[in-house]
């Protein structure tokens, strides 16, 4: 269905430039020019038909439940590889778990439980011989509140990941270490003090310590928990310009409140919402600016014009 | 809204703002005044008795304090010499029970914060606390009656499992306190890292709370090197310096003190007050640490 959707804004872009008000507000949303097709406003993010590529992870009929209550069903979507998928939709619709289901971290709940399945690359990653610890070398993440290791350097923080899980050599170490830093846009200001503590640092920093530790055990996924939400716009703005620079490489699944930056970063966009059973579910899924100019449902709509959520 | 209903309909009506400011000041000024004076006495008369009994026993052992206390045994015969065997014993006694109870009270705050369902937690919580609370003597008579009486000698091993038993359920409560106060995010963080779950207990967890850990052991330390009761019926105590000999009756300063107390003899209640001091200062100590250690981290 992204392919459809990918061709249509090739279609559209020769289209004329649309109103001013195409992002801002509802009234172009719905116009004759919605109609005609998306078009790619200003403050749109690349063109997702141009972030060609496999599908990364192939999601079919996903049930994530808490005990009795359910809070995902049959989610069925795909997301493409190195490129940025940005989750969207109200509180409570399920987006952080179906996140936390990428990397197997939502069976640590309690009565957590799983239906559907999730492919990586092929494999069945809820298939019995995929144990969910070395999952996550493969499919990182990235938390809300930025949470280094308090008790670790900096230089340990990103080194954990490693150091923890098996020999390696200084000199090895010394090389991610600085890799991942520099990956992470923190080595400039932080090479001369990697013995202080994580902790030590703002906030924004330590979300980008983060990032780096992340980015340490060389994963190929990174999700992407609301992780500029406890930031201030600045902090924020860095950490979406790493997303930028990350891409291509890694394919990064955000989850955010924040529907500008999601219109900012992502190549596609996934709606999701809740129906009354307060299940979350996927209301619609294509690249980023098809979702904000011109989305196929009512309800997409009415959420990115703010009209609820 | 209590004093001024406000009327279902039609215009609210109220009194002029000079008589709603007036007349309440004075009046909260004296009722402050008194519970402050209240709470003030109250908190003196918990602490007098603190202040007084380190006081008594700062004056009456100052005297006997001395490097003789400190050096010498208790003569063979007579009256005199030190509570060199006292002092040792302790060392010895608290150190083995400390050896056993660390890592039985750790592991099990571990287990309990970690690793047991929610009932199986509940369990061994309510069972902690009511270890913390029982009598000491309780354990004295207990280790004796499996300890003592069937090698029918009393011996220091038996002081220090009775002194290990009194600390495990410390130890283990802190430790689990602790490692609950360890955010969900941080075990998080390293479990997303694909590090197993022992990895994160281990190298995240409990680094985290050892500060906390580290407190509770000390306090612990510090609660069994002032028991007197579970040793009387285990190591018994001895007049002779007995140096890495568990299967033997062993001294310990609050057996001493005890033994010296209980006398009829000026000499030898005067060494129990020497004693005394000494312990307070140890326990004292301790208590010290553990508090400069917290207030170090916070500054720091």
């Amino acid at each position: 269905m992204m392919e459809v959707n990918g061709g249509m804004a090739i279609d559209t872009a020769t289209a004329p430039p649309p109103a001013a008000g195409v992002v801002d507000g509802p009234v172009g949303l719905t116009g004759p020019a919605a109609e005609s097709g998306p078009a790619p406003g200003p403050t749109a993010a690349p063109d997702g038909s141009q972030a060609a590529g496999a599908a990364k992870l192939e999601v079919r009929g996903l049930g994530l439940y808490y005990g009795d209550f359910r809070a995902v069903r049959d989610a069925t979507l795909d997301i493409r590889a190195n490129a940025i998928t940005a989750i969207i939709g109200p509180s409570g619709c399920g987006k952080s778990t179906f996140l936390r289901s990428i990397n197997r971290m939502h069976e640590l709940a309690p009565g957590a439980r799983v239906e559907g399945t999730i492919h990586l690359d092929g494999i069945d990653i809820y298939g019995p011989d995929v144990d969910p610890v070395d999952l996550r070398r493969v499919v990182g993440m990235v938390f809300q509140r930025p949470n280094p290791f308090p008790t670790m350097s900096i230089y340990d923080n990103v080194a954990a990941g490693l150091r923890l899980a098996g020999r390696h050599s200084r000199a090895e170490l010394d090389e991610v270490v600085e890799r991942s830093l520099r990956q992470a846009a923190l080595w400039d200001e932080v090479k001369d003090k990697l013995r202080a503590g994580g902790t030590s640092l703002s906030g924004g920093q330590q979300q980008r310590l983060c990032i780096a530790r992340a980015l340490a055990v060389d994963p190929e996924i990174i999700l992407m928990d609301e992780p500029a939400s406890a930031l201030d716009p600045i902090a924020t703005l860095r950490i979406e310009e790493l997303m930028f620079e990350l891409r291509g490489t890694y394919t990064i699944v955000i989850v955010t409140h924040n529907m500008q930056q999601a219109s900012r970063v992502s190549d596609f966009t996934a709606f999701f919402s809740m129906d009354e059973d307060r299940a979350g579910y996927l209301v619609e899924h294509g690249p980023t600016p098809g979702i904000f100019t011109n989305p196929r449902e009512q309800l997409t709509e009415d959420y990115i014009s703010g009209r609820f959520g | 809204m209590s004093g001024l209903a406000r009327p279902v309909a039609g215009p609210i009506v109220r009194p002029p703002i000079a008589e709603r400011l007036a007349g309440r000041r004075e009046r909260r000024r004296t009722v402050d005044r008194a519970w402050r004076g209240l709470a003030l006495g109250a908190t003196i008369v918990a602490v007098v008795p603190l202040a007084a009994v380190l006081l008594f026993v700062a004056v009456k052992g100052a005297g006997a304090l001395n490097p003789d206390l400190l050096t010498k045994p208790p003569k063979a015969l007579g009256v005199g010499g030190g509570a060199l065997n006292s002092i040792l014993g302790s060392a010895q006694m608290v150190a083995l029970g400390a050896l056993l109870a660390v890592p039985a009270g750790i592991l099990a705050g571990v287990y309990v914060a970690e690793f047991a369902g929610a009932q199986a937690a509940r369990v061994v919580r309510f069972a902690s606390d009511v270890m913390v609370g029982i009598p000491s003597i309780l354990v004295g008579i207990f280790v004796y009656t499996i300890l003592v009486l069937p090698f029918k000698q009393f011996n220091a091993f038996a002081g220090s499992v009775a002194l290990a038993i009194i600390m495990v359920p410390v130890i283990a409560r802190t430790t689990e306190e602790m490692l609950r106060l360890v955010g969900r995010e941080l075990r998080e963080g390293s479990l997303a890292l694909g590090l197993p779950t022992w990895r994160t207990v281990v190298s995240v967890v409990i680094p985290t709370g050892l500060t906390g850990i580290l407190s509770g052991v000390m306090l612990a330390l510090a609660r069994a090197a002032g028991e007197t009761a579970p040793l009387l019926f285990t190591a018994l105590g001895s007049r002779l310096v007995n140096v890495g000999d568990f299967g033997k009756p062993m001294d310990a300063l609050p057996v001493f003190i005890y033994n010296g107390a209980r006398q009829p003899i000026a000499a030898l209640n005067e060494q129990a007050w020497g004693a005394a001091l000494l312990l307070v200062l140890l326990v004292l100590g301790i208590n010290v640490a553990v508090r400069a250690r917290s207030w170090a981290r916070r500054a720091g």
